[in-house]
């Protein structure tokens, strides 16, 4: 079985961004995470647009999980977003 | 993380009535994030949030930002977790909402 498409938009220097990666990455699943504030220009206005259309705040972490989008650590969500088929 | 930065800091900040948890680790991270937004941007950006780099845009996001009293009395914490009412409390297990706006 493939592995849901996970995404974390991340900051560098966020203490919850680095809860969601590591909760995410203790269960053995490889999230692509982009901390944003390390992005030379171009490619952060790139994100920062797919970023604002899934969480028009834009704040960090913002984790998408195939359609799910959460925001900040939550972890029960995280879980039950990894159990939806 | 300058050590005398930190203690000044930290009574700064208690006189006011704002505290460090307890869970000393994760202050420390928190503390060397600031300071990698002071060495990045000449000022500490909030470090939970995406900073422009302009000191007057930034204002409200500056530590402490303008968000903690309000976030405190309500969550017991501020928005990144560095700032508490109570030493005791786990801020890791708090999701404080994000009052400030992105221009």
């Amino acid at each position: 079985m493939t592995q849901k498409k996970i995404i974390v938009y991340s900051l560098s220097t966020c203490i919850h961004c680095r809860d969601t990666v590591r909760y995410i990455a203790d269960k053995g699943l490889k999230p692509s995470f982009f901390d944003v504030d390390l992005l030379e220009i171009e490619q952060r206005k790139k994100v920062l647009a797919d970023l604002k259309d899934v969480n028009p705040q834009q704040t960090f972490p913002t984790t998408v999980i195939g359609e799910k989008v959460i925001i900040g650590f939550e972890p029960e969500e995280i879980e039950e977003a990894l159990k939806k088929g | 993380m300058n050590s005398n930065f930190k203690t000044n800091f930290q009574k700064a900040q208690e006189n006011k009535g704002y505290f460090f948890s307890n869970d000393k680790e994760r202050v420390e991270q928190i503390l060397d994030a600031l300071m990698t937004n002071r060495d990045r941007y000449g000022y500490m950006a909030c470090p939970c949030r995406l900073a422009s780099g302009e000191r007057t845009e930034d204002r409200s996001i500056i530590c402490p930002c303008d968000y903690r009293k309000e976030d405190v009395e309500e969550y017991g914490t501020c928005y990144c977790g560095l700032f508490v009412k109570d030493k005791e409390i786990d801020v890791s297990g708090i999701k404080v909402p994000e009052r400030h706006v992105y221009e």
